[in-house]
């Protein structure tokens, strides 16, 4: 019997208090922004914005509780622009988005930091008997994000990316999920022979955790050939944004199969309109309709991207749609 | 070809009708910026006390505030000498949510990231799009009231309105942005009515989906649609990459294309050479993003550069971009200093000093 666990890919609008507190405390500019060696009381209104958020989460009936990423400034380049061995640059726009980011320049060797592991350790408190969700930029994303001025070869500046997220989640705290977010699969598409490297250093990075580790790409579909490699890598679940593309994410499983376990993202973490638990329910079957697999072991129901495109109200709401949602889909599976 | 042949100055009626009665020039190269303006810090200071609920500071008291900004800003573009004047959008706060607060199937949920702790307000489109109370009548009567001269009328466009937006209602963001061209095309014909001669619809979305541009054009044919001839409609473009947008955007129909070139050194020039240039051309020559006053000097080099693209009749001088995130002696600087070399340009070309070649470079020999 399939089992329908409600999630999210992380980083979380911050509470709107946050929001005006914390501008206050860092400022506006470029260099206001995270470095990783933040002060007490910027720190202080960050976990006070953590509990908020997990509590959020706990409250809505989520399967997963994720940290939240509120510190992520940086989005997912987040892991690289407080680490030492990086020079933040200019402001960068992130993907096809209304956003930006500190360019991130490696500029010396990447040793882990801690401080993913960190932020977990405190969510882990605050989360109790939940079950923890981390969360990481996948190793293809994180160095398709950054400037590489140290390793001077394509395939050697993967190579550390991977090391380096593998030292980051080795220090992970005991988490039940792993979410890679790797929007640059679909967004700059690797090329014949990248895609194997990518696929190897996704297969990295998982192996460092004791966790189902769910590879999530979005803003459409992969291409048949990242597909293939992808499912070569020892994870367990890969993720469909079937709200950007459902015609080529359908052919990718009717075609190649797919993970044991899936992750769906099927409300929309761009739109403030927020999907009825019964559609997300339908999307579900709508699906199944479709390809020829009777059932997968889990299927993640989640928004297709972060959701801190959102106003806080609203992804308050996505949170309980979810959770509504894959309680719906377990009692029909029953 | 070159600029400098000995016969009399071409007419251009529709840019010519902001012409002053006592420009001391054969040659006129009309001067203006895009829109926005520093807002001086006791307004910023005066929002805080109306929105402060425990003040007394009222509605009216706002609105006055608001008034005599804008008079303040007005005047300062005329001292400045441009020729035609804006008021700094003293009014608006934001370039998509002070239109969406006018629009009917607009809501607001709360302020969204776009990037660091710099948050917007971005709307949701919730039902159908409809125009209900004016937009920039009053705001356009009041600044025409305050000055002499012509004053322009920057608007955002819908394609930038139905982009920055969540779209909960319309099948996709096209039909969302056509829906809104009907809108604006409403409030030109009010604006139009009441005066204004000088439209300047902006795009700032378009430069980060270039490809889009043929929603833009068809926006636009919407947008222009029974406004009378005379009116001078422009499109403001932000930096981006034009070679995506131009040719194409020669068939878009309006006047006048306002472009940011400064900010890259004119590195982008080349792209609007060929073919040639139709349209007339608001060049950037100071930039907005640096917060240093350009010399006369290097402003008249910044104006030649537009002369290599279209003949003097064809060029209005104008910022890169809105220059509200500038210190204010800076916004200030930059405008006076425009004026000035513009002056000193016109001059030159009356006196048949200005030789330079336009259009694409001759293809090489072989």
């Amino acid at each position: 019997m399939t089992e329908y666990v409600s999630t999210t890919p992380g980083l979380f609008p911050l509470p709107d208090w946050a929001k005006d507190d914390l501008s206050d405390l860092k400022g506006h500019q470029k260099h206001d922004l995270i470095s990783g060696d933040e002060s007490g009381e910027i720190t202080a209104a960050y976990e006070d914005a953590r509990e908020d958020v997990i509590a959020a989460q706990q409250d809505a009936g989520l399967d997963r509780i994720a940290e939240g990423q509120l510190r992520w400034d940086d989005m997912l380049a987040h892991p690289l622009a407080v680490n030492d061995a990086v020079e933040t640059h200019g402001i960068v726009r992130y993907y096809d988005n209304n956003n930006f980011y500190r360019e991130p320049v490696v500029t010396g060797d990447l040793d882990a930091t801690g401080d993913v592991a960190a932020e977990l350790e405190t969510a882990a408190e605050l989360a109790g008997d939940d079950a923890l969700q981390a969360v990481l930029p996948g190793p293809y994303s994180l160095a398709d994000l950054a400037t590489d001025e140290h390793y001077g070869d394509e395939a050697e500046f993967l190579g550390a990316i991977a090391d380096f997220l593998e030292g980051e989640a080795t220090a992970f705290p005991e988490v039940e999920t792993l979410f890679l977010l790797e929007p640059s699969l679909v967004e700059n598409a690797p090329e014949d022979g990248v895609d194997e490297r990518a696929s190897e250093a996704i297969d990295q990075v998982a192996s460092a955790v004791d966790a189902d580790v769910v590879v999530q790409p979005y803003w459409g579909a992969l291409e048949e050939k990242v597909y293939a490699h992808l499912l070569d890598a020892d994870i367990d679940a890969v993720g469909f944004d079937f709200v950007a593309n459902q015609e080529d994410n359908l052919y990718n499983i009717q075609e190649y199969g797919a993970t044991d376990d899936v992750s769906f993202g099927l409300a929309d973490g761009q739109n403030t309109l927020v999907e009825d638990p019964e559609a997300i329910r339908d999307r579900v079957d709508w699906v199944y309709d479709q390809i020829p697999v009777s059932e997968f072991e889990t299927v993640y129901l989640t928004t297709n991207t972060e959701t801190f495109y959102l106003p806080y109200a609203k992804f308050e709401e996505k949170l309980a749609a979810l959770a509504a949602a894959a309680e719906l889909a377990e009692v029909k599976a029953t | 070809m070159s600029a400098n042949e000995d016969t009399p100055v071409t007419v251009n009626e529709n840019k010519d009708q902001f012409r002053p009665e006592d420009h001391e020039h054969d040659h006129f190269l009309l001067t203006t910026v895009v829109g926005s303006y520093p807002k001086p810090k006791w307004l910023n200071r005066s929002k805080e006390l109306y929105q402060d609920p425990d003040h007394e500071f009222d509605e009216d008291d706002w609105q006055e505030a608001k008034d005599d900004a804008s008079r303040l800003i007005t005047a300062e573009h005329e001292r400045a000498g441009l020729d035609a004047v804006v008021d700094g959008e003293m009014r608006r706060n934001e370039m998509v949510e002070f239109f969406a607060h006018r629009i009917e199937g607009y809501e607001f949920n709360g302020p969204v990231k776009v990037w660091g702790h710099n948050y917007f307000d971005k709307p949701s489109v919730v039902s159908e799009v409809e125009y209900d109370e004016s937009w920039l009548v009053d705001e356009y009567e009041f600044t025409a009231a305050a000055s002499d001269r012509p004053v322009k009328v920057p608007i955002t466009g819908p394609y930038t309105l139905a982009n920055w937006s969540f779209n909960e209602a319309y099948d996709d963001d096209e039909e969302l942005a056509y829906d809104l061209a009907d809108l604006v095309n409403e409030e030109i014909e009010k604006l139009v009515e009441a005066g204004a001669r000088y439209i300047q619809i902006d795009e700032p979305a378009l430069a980060t989906t270039p490809d889009d541009h043929a929603i833009v054009g068809e926006a636009l044919e919407r947008i222009v649609a029974d406004i009378p001839e005379e009116v001078r409609i422009g499109l403001h473009v932000c930096y981006g990459d034009y070679s995506r947008i131009y040719p194409e955007i020669l068939e878009f129909p309006v006047d006048e294309f306002d472009l940011e070139l400064a900010n890259g050194d004119y590195e982008q020039l080349d792209v609007f050479k060929d073919p040639e240039f139709s349209k007339d051309l608001a060049l950037g020559v100071t930039d907005a993003h640096v917060a240093e006053v350009e010399s006369v000097e290097q402003i008249e080099e910044n104006i030649k550069k537009g002369l290599e693209v279209v003949p003097p009749e064809q060029l209005v001088v104008s910022p890169d971009c809105g220059v509200k995130l500038l210190p204010r002696e800076v916004a200030y600087g930059k405008m006076a200093n425009m004026v000035e070399a513009a002056r000193n340009v016109e001059a030159d070309l009356d006196a048949g000093n200005i030789d330079i070649e336009r259009g694409a470079p001759a293809p090489a020999d072989d």
